[in-house]
C-alpha cells in the first residue's frame, strides 16, 4: 500500500510540468492556433522563473521564500507569454504558417533558455546557476496542517508543492471557462469557425492574441516546475528534454478537455518515474522510453475514435483572414 | 424601439468596384415594411454583393443608405444588427459543435455565466410566434439542412432584426420544407418586418414575394409588382433578351441496350453509416436517368461506386462494354474498370477538385485521362492540344487562351471543359452530378443541350441534379433516393414536383412516426 501511494505521489509530482505545457496548450488550439512551440516556451519559462528567483535572492539581503515563489511564477508566466505573443504576431498578424513558427518558437527558446541559463552561471563563483536553500526549500511539499496527517489520503492529497495545487486550480477555471461562460463559447468558437465568429461580431484576432499569450504563459509556469521543482532550483542544460512535446500530445490525450489533461499527465508522470518505484529488471533504457512509446500508442488510438465532440478544434493549425473586400 | 417608417431600407445610387469590376452600378431600392421583396438576377449580377453591403460585410464606395429614413454608415455585421439588419447567408453561419442556443447567442453581450434555462425559453418564444421547430439543445451536426437554416433565422430574430435578408434560402431544401419557410416568411410579413429574399427561382418569386426587383450585371433594370409580372417576362429582364425556357426531351431510343445496371447495391460512407442501402436500377442507352433527392442522401456515393471509387459493401454494378460481355465492376479499382475497356465519363460534383485541376491549363487538363495512352517516358501534348482546341471552338468556351489556368475560367466555362473533355471519349455511360450547379441561365440551358445530345447519340446518362423542374423536363426517368434508399423511380413525364418531394422525405417521415 505504501508504496502505490508513493508511486502516486512521485507522479503527480513528475507529472505537473505536463500538465502545465497541455493546459496552456489546450488554450492555444482552442482558439485555432497550433503551438507547437510548447517546449520552446517552457525552456523560456524555465529559465525567466529562475531568473526572477536567483536575481531576487542576489538583491535582498533577507530573501522570503512566499516572496520567490511569486516572483519566479509571475516572471515564468510572461517569460511564455512573450515567446507565445512573438508566435501570435507571427501568425495571426502576419499570417505565417503556424506549424513552422511554432517549431522555430521551440528552438528558439530552447536557446534562449540554455543561453540565459550559462549567463547566469557564469556569473556565480561555483559555476552554475542556483537558488539558495531557503528559496529552495519553498518550492518543497508543504504539509497543510491536520489534514495532512489522514492515513492515506494525507500523503497523497495534503503533502504537495503550491504549483501543484495552482495547476489544479487552473484546470478547474479553464474548464469552467470553457463550458459554462460566454467568453469560453466565443472563444470556442473562433478556433471552430473563425469566419462565423467575425460574422458574429466577435473579435477573432483579439481572443486569439489572448488565447495564445495566457496559454504560453500557462506552459511557462511548467517549464520554471521543472527548473525549480524537478532540478531543485538550478539550471541543468537542457532541462526540459521533450516534456513539451508530450505535452502537445497529451492534448490529444486529454481530448482538448483541461479535466481530462489532469488524469493524462499523472498517467505521463507515472510512467516516466516507474524505473524508481517498479523495478522489473529491465534496463533502465527500457523504462526510459516509456513516456514516448506510450505517446505513439496515445496518437494512434486517439486518431481512429471518431467522436465529433472530441475532435481537434476545426479550424486549428489554419489562419484566419476575411475574404478580400 | 427604433422609430418605425413604411419604408424601411432605401439605397440610394450605391456603387461597389472590385478593382476593375463594377459589382454594382449606381443602384437604388427602396424595401418596405410588411412586405416581401424578392430580389432575382443570374450569377454575378450582384445580388448577394448589394446585400453584403446591408448587412456590413462590405462598404459601399458611392451612394447613401438609409433606415428608417436616416442616413447610416454600415461598416461592419455588429453595426447592421444594430440597426435590425440580419442576413441569412446561402452558406450557414454555424459552429458545428456547438448546439442551437450556443450559436444564437454566439457573440452578444450579457452576464459572463449563460444562463441556458433562460436562454432556452427564449428561443422557445421566438419559435412559438412564428412556427419554428428547433430543440435549442440539440447539436448543429445533428441538424438537416432545413432544421440549421432555422437556427439561422432564429438567430437573426434573437438579435432583433426586423429587416431580414435570406440569400438563396430554398436552394437546399425539399418543396415541402420550402413551402413551411414560405409561410415562416409570410407570418414574419404580418408581423410587420421587412423581408428580401434573393433568388434566382421564377416560381418561388411569384408565390411568396409582394415586389420584385431584377438585378442584370450589376444594375436595378426594373422593380415590379409580383402581381403583374409572369415567369417569361422576368426573364428576359433578368437575361435580357428573349429565351425560350423549356428544355426539350428528345424521345428515348426504343429498346436501348442495357448500358448500366446496378442491383441491391448497399455502401458505407466514411463515417462507416449506410450511405447506400439496398439501391437497384437499370439505365439503357439513349436515356437520361435523373437521381433526385436531398443534398447528402446518398448521391455522391452512387457516382463513386460506379466509378470505383467508393468501397461497395454488397451489390453488383454491371457496365456493358462495346466488345466483350457486361461486367461487374465490384471490387475493381478505377484503373482496372479503365483497363478493362468500359467506356464511362463522369463529371464531377467537385469540378476544381475531382473534375480539374485548378492550376493547369485547358490542354494538361485534356491530357489527364490520356496521358497514360503511349509509348515511352515522354507525354504527347500534340493530341490533347488538337483535341483542347476543338472542345474550346465547338462548345464556345471563353478562355484567355489554351494555356491559361482553368481557374481563372468563369463557372460555366470551366463545366463545359470537364464536359467536353468528358464526351469527346465517346463514353456509353455519362455521370453528370449537378452539372449546372451555379451557372447562370444561358450555360445551364447550353449544357442541357450537350446532354441531350449524347442521349441522342445513344448515350445512357445518369444525371444527379436538384432543380425539380429541371429533372422533370431533362430526365425520362426520375430515380428517388432517400437515406441511402431508393423510395421511388417515376416516369418524369407523367410525375409531379409534390410526389417527388414527398418521395424525398418519406423514409424520414416514416422513422419520425415511429419514435
Amino acid at each position: 500500500m505504501d508504496k502505490l501511494i508513493n508511486l502516486l505521489y512521485a507522479a503527480v509530482l513528475a507529472g505537473t510540468p505536463l500538465l502545465f505545457g497541455t493546459l496552456g496548450e489546450i488554450l492555444t488550439e482552442k482558439s485555432g492556433n497550433l503551438n507547437l512551440g510548447v517546449e520552446g516556451m517552457m525552456f523560456m519559462g524555465g529559465v525567466a522563473g529562475l531568473a526572477g528567483a536567483f536575481y531576487y535572492e542576489k538583491f535582498v539581503t533577507a530573501p522570503s521564500g512566499a516572496l520567490a515563489v511569486l516572483i519566479a511564477v509571475i516572471c515564468a508566466f510572461f517569460s511564455g507569454a512573450f515567446g507565445a505573443l512573438i508566435y501570435s504576431f507571427l501568425t495571426v498578424t502576419m499570417r505565417a504558417n503556424q506549424n513552422v513558427t511554432g517549431l522555430a518558437l521551440t528552438i528558439f527558446g530552447a536557446g534562449f533558455g540554455n543561453f540565459f541559463g550559462e549567463v547566469m552561471a557564469n556569473t556565480t563563483a561555483s559555476g552554475y546557476a542556483g537558488v539558495g536553500n531557503k528559496i529552495k526549500d519553498a518550492f518543497l511539499g508543504i504539509s497543510i496542517p491536520g489534514l495532512s496527517s489522514i492515513p492515506f489520503f494525507g500523503k497523497l492529497l495534503f503533502n504537495y508543492n503550491i504549483l501543484v495545487y495552482l495547476g489544479v486550480i487552473i484546470a478547474a477555471a479553464m474548464a469552467y471557462l470553457l463550458n459554462k461562460t460566454r467568453a469560453g463559447l466565443n472563444l470556442r468558437a473562433v478556433g471552430e469557425n473563425p469566419a462565423t465568429a467575425d460574422a458574429a461580431g466577435i473579435n477573432v484576432t483579439l481572443f486569439k492574441y489572448i488565447a495564445t499569450c495566457v496559454g504560453g504563459g500557462i506552459c511557462g509556469i511548467g517549464g520554471m516546475y521543472v527548473v525549480m521543482v524537478t532540478c531543485s532550483g538550478i539550471w541543468v542544460h537542457n532541462c526540459i528534454n521533450g516534456m513539451g512535446w508530450i505535452a502537445v500530445a497529451l492534448v490529444i490525450f486529454a481530448t482538448w478537455n483541461p479535466s481530462r489533461a489532469l488524469l493524462g499527465s499523472l498517467v505521463f508522470g507515472g510512467l516516466s518515474i516507474l524505473r524508481l518505484y517498479l523495478p522489473l529488471g529491465i534496463p533502465m533504457q527500457i523504462y526510459g522510453t516509456l513516456p514516448y512509446a506510450a505517446t505513439v500508442v496515445v496518437l494512434v488510438a486517439t486518431s481512429i475514435r471518431q467522436s465529433r465532440e472530441h475532435r481537434i478544434p476545426q479550424s486549428c493549425g489554419y489562419n484566419y483572414f476575411r475574404e478580400e473586400r | 424601439m427604433v422609430k418605425q417608417t413604411e419604408t424601411a431600407v432605401l439605397l440610394s445610387n450605391v456603387v461597389k468596384r472590385f478593382g476593375r469590376v463594377v459589382a454594382n452600378d449606381k443602384v437604388s431600392l427602396e424595401v418596405r415594411r410588411g412586405e416581401i421583396l424578392a430580389l432575382l438576377g443570374e450569377n454575378g449580377s450582384g445580388k448577394t454583393t448589394l446585400m453584403n453591403m446591408l448587412s456590413g460585410i462590405y462598404y459601399p464606395d458611392e451612394g447613401q443608405i438609409f433606415v428608417n429614413g436616416q442616413e447610416v454608415r454600415i461598416g461592419s455585421p455588429k453595426d447592421a444588427f444594430s440597426l435590425g439588419i440580419g442576413m441569412i447567408h446561402q452558406h450557414f453561419k454555424l459552429v458545428d459543435v456547438l448546439t442551437a442556443a450556443e450559436n444564437i447567442i454566439l457573440g452578444l453581450p450579457g452576464k459572463a455565466k449563460i444562463n441556458r434555462a433562460a436562454l432556452a425559453g427564449e428561443i422557445r418564444e421566438i419559435s412559438q410566434k412564428y412556427g419554428f421547430r428547433v430543440d435549442p439543445n440539440k447539436k448543429i451536426y445533428n441538424m438537416s439542412v432545413s432544421e440549421k437554416q432555422t437556427v439561422e433565422i432564429i438567430k437573426v430574430l434573437y438579435r432583433g432584426a426586423d429587416i431580414l435578408i435570406l440569400d438563396e434560402p430554398t436552394a437546399v431544401l425539399t418543396p415541402q420544407e420550402t413551402d413551411r419557410l414560405f409561410d415562416v416568411l409570410r407570418k414574419m410579413k404580418a408581423d410587420n418586418k421587412a423581408i428580401i429574399i434573393i433568388t434566382h427561382k421564377m416560381h418561388e418569386v411569384l408565390s411568396v414575394s409582394d415586389r420584385v426587383a431584377i438585378l442584370r450585371k450589376g444594375q436595378v433594370v426594373g422593380t415590379v409588382e409580383t402581381k403583374d409580372a409572369n415567369r417569361q417576362n422576368l426573364t428576359e429582364m433578368m437575361v435580357g433578351h428573349a429565351v425560350s425556357l423549356k428544355i426539350n426531351r428528345p424521345q428515348p431510343a426504343e429498346n436501348g441496350q442495357e448500358a448500366l445496371k446496378i442491383e441491391g447495391l448497399t455502401c458505407l460512407n466514411s463515417d462507416g453509416i449506410k450511405a447506400l442501402d439496398n439501391v437497384s436500377f437499370t439505365l439503357r442507352s439513349g436515356e437520361i436517368m435523373g437521381v433526385a433527392g436531398i443534398a447528402g442522401s446518398g448521391q455522391k456515393e452512387l457516382c463513386e461506386a460506379i466509378t470505383g471509387l467508393c468501397p461497395v459493401q454488397q451489390g453488383a454494378i454491371c457496365l456493358s462494354r462495346p466488345e466483350g460481355e457486361n461486367l461487374n465492376i465490384v471490387g475493381l479499382t478505377p484503373t482496372e474498370i479503365i483497363r478493362s475497356g468500359i467506356s464511362m465519363a463522369f463529371v464531377p460534383e467537385d469540378r476544381l477538385g475531382m473534375g480539374l485541376v485548378a492550376s493547369m491549363d485547358i490542354v494538361d487538363n485534356t491530357m489527364l485521362k490520356s496521358y497514360k495512352i503511349g509509348k515511352g517516358p515522354f507525354l504527347d501534348r500534340k493530341t490533347p492540344r488538337a483535341l483542347a482546341k476543338d472542345i474550346v471552338g465547338s462548345l464556345e468556351i471563353v478562355t484567355p487562351g489554351l494555356n491559361a489556368p482553368v481557374r481563372l475560367l468563369s463557372g460555366g466555362n470551366v463545366q463545359k471543359v470537364l464536359l467536353g473533355r468528358e464526351i469527346a471519349s465517346k463514353p456509353m455511360v455519362l455521370i453528370a452530378a449537378y452539372p449546372v450547379r451555379g451557372l447562370d441561365i444561358n450555360s445551364s440551358y447550353r449544357i442541357y443541350d450537350l446532354l441531350n445530345e449524347q442521349k441522342k447519340k445513344g448515350v445512357a446518362v445518369l444525371y444527379i441534379g436538384e432543380d425539380l423542374d429541371v429533372l422533370l423536363e431533362l430526365c425520362d426517368w426520375i430515380i428517388v433516393l432517400c437515406g441511402g434508399r431508393v423510395s421511388g423511380i417515376l416516369d418524369a413525364s407523367q410525375a409531379t414536383k409534390e410526389e417527388i418531394g414527398l418521395k424525398m422525405t418519406h423514409i424520414d417521415a416514416l422513422k419520425e412516426a415511429d419514435l
